[in-house]
């Protein structure tokens, strides 16, 4: 067994161990661990929720927006207890070319007060608050501690990790790995065979410091309002997008691209996030933002049919390892997956333990909770989106064909009449070499996920 | 190297230089340059997102753990056989991410 985790990790056979040092173990305190880690404890079993980090969320990078409606199962009016930076009340949507900009923006006064819908948070204050929940309810958090590998019995249970403290062996009866986006755990238990690997894109990020107030004239909004916008079109074509968000006083603005995309195209990534700033439709927006801090994460976005196997003996995978976030678009979401997740996980493991049986039939109701829920129902319905979305032609031809029929439709060329909305749709569809054909299969691919 | 190019260096220190990073003794990636040397793809040098991976003159690969993001994106491009040898620092090391 290695003793550092990655790729390489195998799992160290051991006898069954007559008593386990705990119920639960929980790897990797972001919010599926801690969520998982909550609803254990909560149910009266012991948990301990390690963290490789220093602490919570030191290792966690997102694009910008929770969406807090599953922590109404959990904590009670959370939204006057969770660390907010802005409430989103204005999502938007562009779609660009270097020269020109589409942009679908909604605004509602709704979502500014409570329940609230979505928040932007940085990953630090956000994770520390959800592990802190879960200490407050008996979990035992152990950060600056790495699961190097699986404890594994005869018959291939999983009945603890190993650590990488001095006699680091922690022995468990149930092993819940939220251990993130390479999720080596998952992996190690074989969870991934005979799945599509590799569907994982990379996201970076700058933040930059404004005063408050220009953030608020440069946004439109007030008190503590905010904003998200998505972005299509800003990466020369590699698979992916842009995004665009506010903090109290500061914005984070980054791409997330196919890394193997990159070398094709010889960018790097930070100057494709260069590159947007520089956009006329950005610039305005981040003109004079001083750089806070610069960061990167990798994202899965295969969706649901790159998802692991979610249960074994002994073992529940939930959150990035495996593979929940959504990447469908004008749907960009991931802590809330893994919030749903992690609690179906802690109460299945919990139940588990009430039943006197980890094995993987006693685990089971996992499968079940995410199943009937938003968690797999939601990527389910949505699975052949990632597809369209990071596809050639949403990604290499469409931002400019939407871009030119706004610009046809809104260009007053007096003395020559107004075209028809289908010749002209015909006519930029010809420039841009677009098949109508191809158009007519990707609207029907995303009125069946969609609709 | 061009004044342009040594701008562009120094750029990245500045934008790395805001990162927090708890610098652990063991490097927790390293390479294998017998492999890089034979392979022709540059998909590290470009992707690695703290510009860890430096082509040299000889067509090797000059790394250096230190300032990395830990994400995986190295071992996701890379397709040497067994050119990396990729781990997790120890617990508590490497970066820690404040605005993440």
């Amino acid at each position: 067994m290695a003793e550092h985790a990655g790729p390489g990790t195998r799992s160290a056979v051991v006898d069954t161990p007559p008593q386990r040092e705990v119920d639960v173990v929980v790897v990797g305190a972001g919010p599926a661990g801690s969520a998982a880690a909550l609803e254990v404890a909560r149910a009266g079993h012991s948990v301990v929720l390690l963290e490789r980090g220093p602490f919570p969320g030191s290792k966690n990078v997102y694009g910008g927006v929770v969406y807090g409606r599953v922590l109404d199962e959990l904590v009670p009016r959370w939204w006057e207890q969770m660390p907010v930076q802005r409430w989103v009340t204005r999502r938007s949507t562009m779609i660009m070319t270097p020269t020109q900009a589409l942009t679908v923006d909604f605004r509602t006064q709704a979502w500014g007060g409570p329940p609230y819908n979505g928040a932007t948070a940085h990953r630090c204050d956000l994770d520390g608050w959800l592990a802190g929940l879960a200490t407050e309810a008996g979990a035992t958090l152990v950060p600056s501690t790495v699961a190097t590998g699986l404890l594994r019995d005869a018959s291939g249970a999983v009945v603890g990790v190993r650590t990488d403290r001095p006699d680091g062996d922690l022995t468990a009866k149930v092993v819940i790995a939220c251990d993130g986006v390479n999720s080596f755990l998952a992996k190690e238990a074989g969870m991934f065979v005979g799945k599509p690997t590799g569907h994982v894109t990379l996201g970076v990020k700058e933040t930059l410091r404004l005063p408050r107030n220009v953030i608020d004239e440069r946004f439109g909004v007030t008190g503590q309002h905010g904003v998200d916008i998505e972005i299509l079109g800003c990466t020369r074509g590699i698979p992916g997008g842009g995004f665009l968000y506010t903090n109290l006083d500061s914005v984070s603005v980054g791409v997330v691209v196919d890394p193997h995309g990159l070398a094709a195209k010889k960018v790097r990534p930070e100057e494709l996030v260069a590159e947007l700033k520089r956009h006329p439709a950005i610039e305005p927006l981040v003109r004079g933002g001083e750089l806070l801090e610069y960061s990167a994460h990798l994202i899965p976005e295969g969706g649901y049919d790159t998802m692991p196997e979610l249960v074994t003996d002994g073992f529940l995978v939930a959150g990035d390892a495996a593979a929940m976030c959504l990447a469908a678009g004008i749907w960009l979401e991931g802590v809330n997956f893994a919030i749903g997740a992690g609690m179906y996980a802690g109460r299945a493991a919990a139940d588990a333990l009430a039943a006197k049986d980890t094995s993987k039939s006693g685990l089971a109701s996992y499968q079940r909770m995410v199943d009937e829920s938003f968690v797999l129902g939601d990527h389910r319905k949505l699975r052949r989106v990632p597809g369209l979305v990071l596809g050639q032609r949403m990604q290499q031809e469409y931002p400019a064909v939407l871009c030119d029929l706004a610009q046809g439709l809104f260009q007053v060329d007096n003395p020559r009449p107004k075209p028809g909305l289908l010749k002209l749709i015909r006519r930029v569809l010809k420039w841009h070499g677009v098949k109508t054909r191809d158009v007519l299969s990707d609207a029907l691919t995303g009125v069946r996920s969609f609709g | 190297m061009s004044p342009g190019q040594s701008y562009g260096l120094q750029a990245f220190d500045d934008r790395m230089s805001t990162v927090d990073f708890d610098v652990a003794e063991r490097p927790h990636i390293t390479v294998d340059n017998d492999v890089c040397r034979s392979c022709q793809t540059t998909d590290c040098v470009y992707a690695c997102p703290a510009k860890l991976f430096v082509p040299t003159s000889d067509g090797g690969i000059l790394f250096n753990y230190e300032q990395c993001f830990e994400c995986g994106t190295c071992y996701q491009v890379c397709s040497g056989e067994n050119a990396l040898s990729w781990t997790y620092p120890d617990g508590g090391h490497g970066v820690a991410f404040r605005k993440g």
